[in-house]
């Protein structure tokens, strides 16, 4: 009986107590025609032994790729300590820290978080995390709507990540929410911010801006935010947390800096693992801290005047406010933030700076020497950070597929996503990416392009 | 201290990062940060220290009993964790081609496979990453199916007054009207209040089955009639699965739609409050509802099924396809179970509850619905100890945080005034129970004796009652370094 630990002498003295006389009895509220008939896709119980070695095969089989696919997910060194410490059962297995004074570690790293992640991002305030980065988007789009009260129009451009927006449609869709799609310049990649004009006498309650967007492209983050300031919108900004240790955070772009940041917390420690957990990241600025949705940590004084950390602004929360909450999220993704936080400790601001940096030269470098092959052009003419999008002589997948049989998941087919998009091909390298490596992709590359 | 009052500027290391001191080429200045962010500067060891010391200052389902309602506090089987951690399940990108990930598909598909058989249902789509965000698909997909026959007009969900916080929540996202239904004296949702609640107007009725009152709905089967016979479908929250699993499939009971809990029945970790994960499954007319992707297996093959493919699907509710690494914890735990340990799930986890009910009734306790069976918790209210010595639950529980062992859910379900939801899980011992039954009737004692003490809990914690007001009021949510 795997986990249970009962023996039979458990048994019959529990049963004695409570006065049944078998542990079925136990079940005699429950009418008979709904008792289950049994299982016949379970198949009989393993042992640990026997799992590992299940478990084996199938990662053996699945096998090690050289991976220069990102798209809104990026291999990044994870420090050791990272995962061996958030796996401690303190932090893996306790729950929602309910009961303040028996969950102060994760409390305390929760208010430690939020400070990372608001002075990363330049914003007044951060939650406690969101499930990723595409439902963060979603919250924020309903806090903007929310906040605003006159208008339900959200303009979202066509660079932000295509699954995001798809997202964002499914959970506010039924919210009476109006998502109006922005077109971007092919040749530059990113907004026009002329091209916003055309809007100008129409009222929308955000803008969002990806930074980098989805091709890996520099928006014109102030002139954007500006623009939908003096619409009275709210700004948006969709971001890479390691970017932040490079780029303007959006807390100080244009005038007044944007109003919200969001995006995916993975490049900060979190494994690839196939598309998650990860965890999205929301900060803001103070005058919207009512609508912020989610878990919110903070600092207060015990009985004796020392310093602790509680859960606060429960008010806005489900399980008080039930139909009349905030949003129906009742948990972060405390585990994966405990790897964040830690991660971002262990690197400071220093590291977290130099594996921007050397993620966006080992990129450049990539292109550069891609460039040269003959049948490869980049795309778009704007500055990047660290992917780019390249138009190949050949079908992607073709060149996809050779790439994979030397080993190398060589990018992603951008017509996946974008219909109009032939022959596209989305690349990054990131820090883990040795010029070695580089160079034999670019080797494998030019054969796979004969 | 926080870490960042440990940091001291120009400390690194040196091992973590790149060590190159290239520029950052074709950034033009205007996009680059001016003032470096507030990350602390210390070593590794102050990092492994500082948060090795926080790890220490929580309880865990490692470390104490955490006998908390509803949330399903079971053991973490380190194997579980373990083998999700091989590190080709750790490096494989969501987006990599399907054939280099056959062997994380065929673990996805055969989880689906047994999740189906467990619960009855259809259909299962593993793409929620939370139980809330399953209670969303849920409800999301209910509304799909009335619209996709025309039906507009199903403007309510029904909702129990038991129900988690989430249910209302939920159904205001997905633009309805809730319409709260009271319970009877016996922990029942009341039927003729439901009958009375139903008409064309009816979306659904969302029922968590095993009540968070800790009992078994005995009329679900009449509940499910009322409802579709009204035209609504039936959504089960499976929060409290763990109480019946292997003994009865929410299939059976009538429901159009579930979402399972992994972090609860499924033993995934809860991880100080996430990742979550919560499967929903469909009956068959929902089938082609279900939120995308999931996988199928074909031609020998396994692969995900797209957008393109289900027309009428809600969409996608996450950037790629949900808490993997969560997913394959539960099937790691699946397979451990097998058939038989399904089954005995249930079984212990409410043999452990009826025991601790009768073991802490018998040391004087009030029991909220006495005349009822256990599930796999139950509630004790503290309704006559707060008229008689204006102690309330909470002091109980604070106190009970002295004594070694986390506290229940309190003040949870709202309807029971000062009350404690009891849920031990079945892979506690009787040992375990017998010290928390000692523990319970201690504090019973002090109550009487040092209502003071009890009052003032905790009192062995690394800190004191923490002032909650003056953390609503005065709001701290960031260290700032001048303030």
């Amino acid at each position: 009986m795997p986990f249970i630990p009962h023996t039979q002498e458990d048994i019959a003295e529990m049963l004695t107590s409570i006065g049944a006389d078998s542990i079925e009895t136990l079940f005699d509220e429950i009418p008979d025609n709904l008792k289950s008939g049994g299982l016949n896709n379970v198949p009989p119980g393993l042992s640990e032994m026997e799992i590992t070695r299940l478990m084996m095969e199938r990662a053996n089989q699945d096998g090690f790729y050289q991976n220069f696919i990102g798209a809104g997910a990026y291999e990044h060194h994870i420090p050791a300590a990272v995962w061996q410490i958030t796996t401690r059962g303190e932090f893996y297995s306790s729950y929602t820290p309910y009961q303040a004074e028996a969950s102060q570690g994760t409390l305390q790293l929760l208010y430690e978080y939020q400070t990372m992640m608001a002075s990363l991002t330049g914003m007044d305030v951060s939650n406690a995390s969101l499930y990723d980065g595409a439902t963060a988007l979603a919250e924020a789009v309903l806090m903007a709507v929310r906040s605003h009260r006159s208008s339900r129009r959200i303009l979202m451009p066509q660079t932000v990540h295509p699954v995001y927006k798809k997202v964002v449609r499914a959970i506010v869709g039924n919210q009476k929410i109006d998502i109006v799609e922005l077109p971007f310049c092919t040749e530059a990649g990113r907004i026009l911010p002329e091209s916003l004009k055309k809007f100008d006498n129409e009222e929308f309650a955000a803008l969002v801006i990806p930074q980098p967007n989805f091709f890996g492209v520099l928006e014109q983050v102030d002139e954007l935010t500006d623009w939908a300031h003096s619409k009275k919108a709210l700004a948006i900004g969709v971001v890479n947390p390691v970017s932040l240790a490079l780029l303007t955070p959006p807390g100080e772009w244009g005038s007044d800096g944007a109003d919200i940041a969001v995006g995916e917390g993975q490049p900060l420690g979190i494994p690839l693992s196939s598309g998650g957990p990860y965890f999205g990241f929301m900060a803001c600025k103070n005058s919207l801290i009512r609508q912020l949705p989610g878990r919110v940590i903070g600092r207060t004084n015990d009985l004796d005047g020392k310093q602790g950390f509680v859960l606060t602004l429960q008010a806005r929360e489900q399980h008080i406010r039930r139909s009349k909450a905030t949003s129906n999220i009742c948990t972060n993704q405390g585990l994966m933030v405990t790897a964040a936080t830690i991660y971002m400790s262990l690197l400071g601001p220093d590291g977290l700076r130099r594996v921007a940096q050397h993620s966006h030269v080992n990129t450049v470098n990539l292109v550069q020497k891609l460039e040269k092959i003959s049948g490869v052009k980049s795309v778009f003419s704007s500055p990047f950070f660290h992917e780019a999008a390249l138009k190949l002589s050949k079908p992607v997948d073709d060149v996809l597929a050779e790439m994979k049989d030397k080993g190398i998941l060589a990018g992603l087919n951008l017509q996946a996503f974008y219909p109009e998009m032939d022959n596209t091909l989305l690349v990054c390298a990131t820090e883990t990416k040795t010029a070695g490596d580089i160079q034999n992709y670019v080797t494998q590359f030019e054969q796979a392009l004969q | 201290m926080l870490i960042f009052e440990q940091a001291r500027p120009g400390r690194r290391n040196y091992s973590q990062a790149p060590t190159t001191t290239a520029d950052a080429d074709g950034i033009p200045e205007q996009f680059r940060r001016k003032k470096q962010p507030l990350l602390p500067e210390v070593s590794e060891m102050d990092t492994v220290r500082h948060y090795t010391r926080l790890s220490q200052k929580n309880f865990s389902i490692d470390t104490e009993f955490y006998p908390l309602g509803s949330c399903t506090m079971k053991y973490n089987p380190r194997a579980c964790n373990a083998l999700a951690m091989l590190p080709q399940f750790l490096g494989r990108h969501p987006l990599a081609p399907e054939d280099t990930g056959q062997g994380f598909l065929a673990c996805m598909y055969d989880l689906q496979e047994i999740l189906k058989d467990v619960t009855g249902m259809a259909g299962m789509s593993l793409a929620p990453m939370a139980g809330a965000q399953g209670e969303l698909i849920g409800v999301m997909m209910i509304r799909a199916y009335h619209e996709s026959r025309g039906d507009y007009e199903r403007t309510e969900i029904i909702v129990p007054d038991a129900a988690h916080g989430t249910n209302p929540a939920t159904a205001v996202m997905c633009g309805f009207k809730v319409v709260e239904i009271a319970t009877d004296k016996e922990g029942n949702v009341d039927l003729n209040a439901l009958k009375a609640a139903v008409g064309p107007q009816t979306a659904g009725l969302m029922l968590t089955n095993p009540s968070t009152l800790g009992v078994f709905e005995e009329n679900v089967t009449e509940m499910s009639r009322v409802v579709h016979e009204a035209g609504g479908l039936l959504y089960y929250d499976g929060a409290n699965l763990n109480a019946v699993l292997g003994k009865v499939k929410p299939g059976d009971m009538g429901f159009d739609v579930i979402h399972i809990n992994l972090h609860k029945t499924f033993s995934t970790p809860h991880g100080g409050g996430g990742p979550g994960s919560a499967p929903v499954g469909v009956a068959k007319r929902l089938l082609p509802f279900l939120p995308v992707p999931f996988v199928v297996f074909e031609n020998g093959a396994y692969r995900w099924v797209a957008e393109k493919e289900m027309p009428q699907s809600i969409g996608r509710l996450s950037a790629h396809m949900g808490n993997a690494g969560v997913l394959l914890r539960a099937y790691i735990y699946v397979r451990l179970l097998g058939r038989d340990g399904m089954h005995r799930v249930a079984e212990f986890a409410t043999l452990n509850a009826n025991y601790l009910m009768a073991e802490l009734k018998k040391a004087g306790f009030e029991i909220a619905y006495p005349t009822r069976r256990a599930s796999h918790e139950f509630i004790v209210t503290l309704k006559d100890a707060k008229e008689k010595t204006g102690l309330t639950a909470m002091n109980l529980a604070k106190r009970l945080l002295d004594k070694g062992f986390h506290a229940p859910t309190t003040y949870f379900p709202i309807l029971v005034p000062e009350c404690l939801l009891i849920e031990p899980a079945e892979t506690e011992s009787k040992q375990t129970l017998d010290a928390f039954v000692t523990a319970m009737k201690e504090i019973l004692t002090e109550i009487q004796e040092q209502p003071d003490m009890v009052k003032n809990a905790p009192h062995t914690m690394p800190l004191r009652k923490l002032d909650d007001v003056k953390a609503a009021r005065e709001l701290d949510l960031c260290w700032r370094p001048d303030a």
